[in-house]
């Protein structure tokens, strides 16, 4: 069991063995402790600088990510794109290089585009993290839900996950099948047939389009938003949402006819009565809010850990 | 390797026992001290020493907890690898309290600067005082010395002290190791 990363960037779950996500988890163990104490902080980045570089909206992402730098005491810088010069038609590289040239050793990035991380690692020297780049990969929400099923389980190997929802935008939903399957877990994917990519079952994952099929093959049910802003551009993905909502949206009728326990989770922001109802998102079978919790503490081990592999003269 | 032992069996016992009467003789029934063990090795020494003052005192409510120090080191990234955190156990503020802060070997001293550092988000301690099994004598980088020692050693650079406890490595034995060239 390797006690270091074998990666200098995270840009997507595919960067890491099922041992550096373990190591991953076990140090997030220790953070959740640091952040159970009366003073939730320590020192160990107080000498990294690091740059949040959001070109796409974000809330849950970005606060989770400047609070867990802020518990290790790094400095922070945000970045966000509706207030910056790419509106003015400066490139990525430039804008992110203009960053880097003022000292930063590490970056987090969302992008619209997939692949986006992956560039700036090839063209620059500081770490990076990727906190989502288009429809491509989401790591970190990957982890903190494979963390939030260990808490809930005792392990992930073997427990039966069904992500149900809009697969075919859904970087969570990819980012979760690679992670949740290094770690051993069985992954359902379940949506309209619209929605979930044509060669998804190449990835060797089952597929259903049937929720409450998938309900009663899954300890865990990972209820995906319907991206609405992607709805509307080209043909439509399902008629309507009321339509969507009754084929696989989840409420209370629907999870009290399963007559078994299904934990319920989210990635976030929630469309209440769209894919979850309010009062089963908001009851005892949902760990929604454990997630974001727990976020905190993945990403604090995240950047310890890219952290620790940091030479520390000059980097940047 | 070639080891070299300095505190074997039943003398290891004894300096344990020792360090143990000294506390009480200093501080009487414990009521206002706390124990706290660092992690990872610290942890074996403070559970003995628990053990063995609540045999002597009586008192089975000793004030006890273990700090994990991982993320207080100024050197992780200098280290070759990044060991996982062991898990904090301090369930009481140390506002007010005499702490004792244990550790097996006293070397650098950067550990113990890294334990205070710590003990610090826990509260206002009204003293901290500190109990080593081995104190490795001239070589510290910071100034930082013990108020309890089981034994004090010279070391040349290049030695290692090696502290086994029966209860991880089934012997309890103090001993100087050198590569050999």
């Amino acid at each position: 069991m390797s006690d270091t990363l074998g990666t200098q960037h995270l840009l997507g779950i595919d960067d890491l063995s099922a041992g550096d996500i373990d190591l991953i988890l076990r140090t997030a163990d220790g953070f959740k402790e640091v952040l159970a104490r009366p003073m939730r902080k320590v020192p160990s980045l107080r000498d990294i600088t690091v740059a949040n570089i959001f070109f796409e909206n974000s809330t849950r992402t970005r606060l989770s990510f400047e609070l867990a730098e802020k518990r290790l005491s790094a400095d922070v810088v945000n970045f966000s794109a509706s207030s910056s010069s790419t509106k003015k038609g400066e490139t990525l590289l430039d804008t992110v290089n203009n960053i880097l040239a003022m000292k930063v050793d590490l970056v987090v990035m969302r992008h619209q585009d997939p692949g986006a991380a992956v560039f700036l690692a090839k063209h620059t020297k500081a770490r990076v993290i990727n906190a989502g780049d288009g429809a491509h990969e989401h790591p970190t929400q990957a982890l903190l839900d494979a963390y939030s099923i260990r808490e809930k389980f005792g392990k992930v190997a073997g427990v039966k996950v069904a992500i149900v929802g809009d697969i075919l935008h859904s970087r969570v939903a990819w980012s979760n099948v690679r992670c949740l399957q290094k770690l051993g877990a069985e992954v359902m994917l379940c949506g309209p047939v619209t929605l979930i990519p044509k060669y998804a079952a190449e990835l060797g994952v089952r597929i259903s389009h049937d929720l409450d099929a998938a309900l009663r093959w899954c300890d865990v049910a990972n209820m995906l938003r319907i991206q609405m802003e992607r709805q509307g551009v080209g043909p439509a993905y399902f008629p309507s949402l009321r339509e969507y909502t009754m084929l696989f949206g989840l409420d209370r009728k629907r999870y009290e006819s399963l007559g078994k326990e299904v934990v319920l989770m989210h990635p976030g922001p929630i469309n209440r009565g769209v894919e979850i109802s309010s009062d089963m998102a908001d009851s005892g079978a949902s760990i929604i809010l454990q997630q974001v919790e727990n976020g905190v503490a993945v990403r604090m081990a995240v950047l310890y850990l890219l952290a620790a592999g940091m030479d520390r003269t000059g980097i940047s | 390797m070639r080891a070299l032992p300095i505190l074997t069996a039943p003398a290891f016992g004894l300096t344990v026992q020792r360090l143990c009467r000294q506390l009480v003789e200093d501080r009487g029934d414990l009521g206002e001290t706390a124990l706290v063990g660092l992690h990872p090795r610290g942890v074996y020494f403070s559970r003995r020493l628990r053990d063995e003052l609540v045999k002597i005192t009586g008192n089975d409510a000793i004030t006890y907890g273990e700090l994990d120090i991982t993320f207080h080191r100024d050197d992780f990234r200098q280290r070759a690898v990044t060991a996982p955190p062991a898990t904090t156990q301090l369930d009481f503020s140390v506002d007010g309290r005499r702490v004792l802060l244990i550790d097996d070997v006293l070397y650098t001293g950067r550990t113990i600067r890294a334990g205070l550092d710590a003990l610090m988000a826990f509260g206002r301690p009204r003293s901290v005082e500190l109990m080593v099994l081995i104190d490795r004598r001239f070589s510290r980088e910071l100034p930082i010395q013990a108020d309890y020692v089981g034994r004090a050693v010279d070391t040349l650079n290049g030695q290692r002290i090696q502290v086994e406890w029966l209860e991880s490595d089934g012997i309890d034995r103090v001993s100087i190791t050198r590569e050999v060239p």
